[in-house]
């Protein structure tokens, strides 16, 4: 009996040195499933060599993806040491002490955030916003923006017919208004014996879709979320005339231009639309236009790529993606994780990041002079990444952004109530969430 | 014979295990056998039940561990019974409800009607209509969406060859009111075999002697209908109403990828708003509010039709 306790003890002692070992040598890295996501597997590889750490990867669809890992995160699970989160979460995950905070690692390893383009990190690193309490580094750079028919604006029997019609050349939209008269012109127009339409825009009601899309009109329309001297104070802001106007235009955007039955769109469907050749302009996330240049309908120079149009007043901001990487407090191979991020902040990964398609945040890389021609695509997405605005990123932003797909889903698309209504409703919902935050 | 065989296996009962239950009750020895399930039921039932109560009157988010859990009483029913989305929600769900079962009940026994004919081909037209109630809701939710897009789905190609409506003018899952009906349609696609099933058990139970005894009586077949199918089916269908009620009730997966509650929140049923109020916004307390509203509402209906259908069976 007692050889075989000992024998046990013995079996279990191994086990738990074998476990211990193999997860000092592992990372496990959580993501959405995504094209970004499979250029990072591929560029881990050289980390893999280095640093003789296996590394497995996690990666969620979109739609999932909040749900999952938030989840995932909240219950202290151990599935991630690293999560590439959306910038949305950067408060709850501060708050709730999910991620690890990186300033005494930055300051160590002389890893500067004045070396990333500020607005990333802003937006994907800070918490409170506006202060150095870093919680991620930035990883991802993203944001809303348009990509056109290049080819189908360039036909003269296209742009006879668009002149005709406007009495000016049909040219890539600089304004919102131009870039609905573009739409209605493209709208049932027959292209090569095929009807086609105005715009692919976010419509999405379940998770972050139609926010998404609307916001990304209404910042250039004057909307703001808060008085900015007065955090929290809504009213005036949320609602102003050129929000309302904002929201107007958005709707009308939808009721004339937009292809049948897309009531419930986001991400994949537009890139679906736009590749099959369905529509003319598509609002999309930036991380979309790699594909583009490789696809056999759209690649080859038949796509540009637009900043998002100036709004009434002239002003011009854009939705802000992207994401941070951070590392998981509940991790149990914090040194490990704390490498990758050391190894991922080199200027030369950071190079190779960006020319396999992932959008780099560091500076050195997109201030580069080369950066701006080495893709069609980079000066869009520079000229973009200065221009952003993001949700709401407050611990609470999961409700916040329910009660706005909510309400901008009433007026947009069911056509419930007026614009003014809806953002009055707004204002209401989101003065709930704060004070049941105790913000208010 | 039956005798002799227990008597074996009794005497087989391994003589330490014979020892052990030697002196208790038949009671005891029952008792024995049922705690394991009862324990069970306690720990993944009873207990979440007790503890979602107690946590509805609380303001707890499970996303915010460390904040202070505070008592707040009364005040999240209070919230709810008062809100008009929920209400509005309430609404959506009972009329998807109402609908869907009435619609699968007349077509589930018209259905079972036909079937229960002998007629060639009888099984493999059954197996056939019963194939939707084999399929997952979450296949069912994505292939309806295609078919229902209105570009390249077969459903608005349908509606305009037969009313000249264009194909592409229309959204069944879009804005014009049709979102609630195109779920409706769904739900019921996939469920009416199962209630058809119900009732042909019920028709294939009446004896035939009984419209034979009719038949004699020179009872007209609607009289037969009305005086001998339609009640000697009425249990079988009230336990098929009763199982889709509850099942529908709580629908969630199918519609969620079918409309996601939208347009607006047109088809947001009690289900996936209490989705989004617990796992999406985490406000604990207040969905563990709503979660018992909801139990306090199905159990209660439930609870009266029961009673009803126990009646029916009596009669």
């Amino acid at each position: 009996m007692k050889r075989m306790t000992l024998a046990a003890s013995a079996v279990a002692a191994l086990v738990g040195a074998t476990q211990a070992s193999a997860q000092d040598n592992e990372l496990t890295l959580c993501w959405a499933a995504w094209d970004p996501a499979n250029a990072l597997v591929e560029l881990s590889k050289d980390f893999e060599a280095q640093s003789g750490t296996k590394m497995n990867f996690e990666f969620v669809p979109w739609p999932n993806f909040a749900d999952r890992m938030l989840n995932e995160l909240n219950s202290g699970g151990q599935l991630c040491d690293l999560m590439i989160g959306d910038s949305q979460w950067i408060g709850g995950a501060a708050e709730n002490g999910w991620y690890v905070k990186l300033n005494d690692f930055f300051d160590k390893e002389g890893i500067s955030m004045d070396a990333f383009v500020p607005a990333t990190v802003t937006g994907y690193s800070e918490w409170p916003k506006g202060t150095p309490n870093y919680w991620s580094l930035p990883a991802f750079g993203d944001v809303v923006g348009w990509t056109y028919r290049k080819d189908w604006f360039e036909r003269p029997e296209i742009q006879a017919a668009f002149k005709e019609k406007y009495g000016r050349d049909l040219t890539p939209p600089a304004t919102m208004a131009e870039l609905k008269e573009v739409a209605e012109f493209f709208q049932g127009r027959d292209i090569d014996g095929k009807t086609v339409y105005g715009a692919s825009i976010y419509t999405e009601r379940g998770s972050e879709g139609i926010t998404m899309g609307a916001m990304d009109v209404l910042y250039s329309f004057g909307f703001k979320y808060d008085n900015p001297d007065k955090p929290y104070d809504m009213e005036g802001f949320v609602n102003s005339d050129g929000a309302i106007a904002g929201l107007e235009f958005y709707k009308s955007l939808y009721d004339c231009c937009v292809a049948p039955g897309t009531s419930n769109t986001y991400m994949g469907e537009g890139i679906d639309a736009y590749k099959s050749g369905q529509v003319a302009m598509q609002m999309n996330f930036a991380f979309t236009w790699p594909g583009f240049e490789v696809d056999p309908n759209v690649g080859g120079g038949k796509t540009g790529y637009l900043v998002n149009p100036k709004g009434p007043n002239g002003d011009q901001f854009a939705q802000l993606g992207g994401q941070g990487i951070s590392v998981v407090a509940n991790t149990d191979n914090m040194d490990g994780a704390l490498a990758y991020v050391k190894w991922f902040a080199q200027q030369d990964v950071q190079q190779k990041w960006w020319s396999m398609g992932g959008f780099s945040c560091l500076k050195a890389v997109v201030e580069d002079p080369a950066f701006a021609t080495s893709q069609p695509y980079a000066q869009t997405f520079l000229d973009s990444m200065a221009i952003v605005k993001d949700f709401w990123a407050e611990p609470s932003y999961a409700s916040l952004l329910q009660a706005s797909q909510a309400r901008v889903h009433d007026y947009v698309v069911a056509g419930n109530g007026t614009a003014k209504e809806a953002l009055d409703g707004l204002i209401a919902d989101w003065t709930e969430v704060f004070m049941d935050e105790g913000k208010l | 014979m039956a005798t002799p065989s227990i008597d074996r296996l009794a005497r087989a009962t391994p003589p330490s295990l014979a020892r052990k239950v030697r002196g208790l009750s038949d009671r005891a020895i029952a008792w024995i056998f049922v705690a394991p399930t009862i324990l069970l039921l306690l720990a993944i039932n009873i207990f979440p039940l007790i503890w979602t109560i107690r946590l509805s009157f609380t303001n707890y988010a499970a996303n915010k561990t460390n904040a202070e859990v505070k008592w707040v009483g009364l005040k999240n029913y209070e919230r709810i019974l008062t809100d008009e989305d929920i209400w509005s929600n309430m609404t959506t769900t009972a009329h998807f409800l109402i609908w869907t079962i009435v619609l699968q009940v007349i077509i589930g026994f018209t259905l079972a009607w036909l079937i229960n004919r002998k007629f060639k081909g009888n099984d493999l037209l059954t197996t056939l209509i019963v194939v939707p109630m084999m399929l997952s809701p979450a296949v069912v939710g994505n292939f309806w969406t295609f078919l229902y897009q209105p570009q390249i789905g077969v459903v608005n190609y349908i509606v305009e060859f037969f009313t000249g409506i264009p194909a592409a003018s229309f959204s069944m899952l879009g804005p014009g009111g049709l979102a609630p009906w195109s779920i409706i349609i769904v739900d019921t696609w996939m469920w009416t075999p199962f209630v058809m099933l119900i009732c042909l058990a019920g028709l294939r139970s009446i004896p035939d002697y009984i419209y034979e005894a009719a038949e004699v009586d020179r009872a007209s077949k609607w009289r037969q209908f009305w005086t001998i199918t339609v009640p000697m089916v009425l249990p079988f269908l009230m336990l098929a109403v009763l199982f889709r009620g509850i099942e529908n009730f709580k629908m969630f997966d199918m519609v969620n990828l079918l409309t996601g509650g939208g347009p607006g929140d047109e088809t947001l049923l009690t289900s996936i708003d209490l989705k989004r109020e617990a796992f999406e916004k985490w406000r604990t307390g207040y969905s563990s509010a709503y979660a018992i509203i909801l139990f306090v509402t199905v159990f209660g209906l439930a609870s009266i039709y029961v009673k009803a259908l126990n009646k029916v069976k009596e009669r």
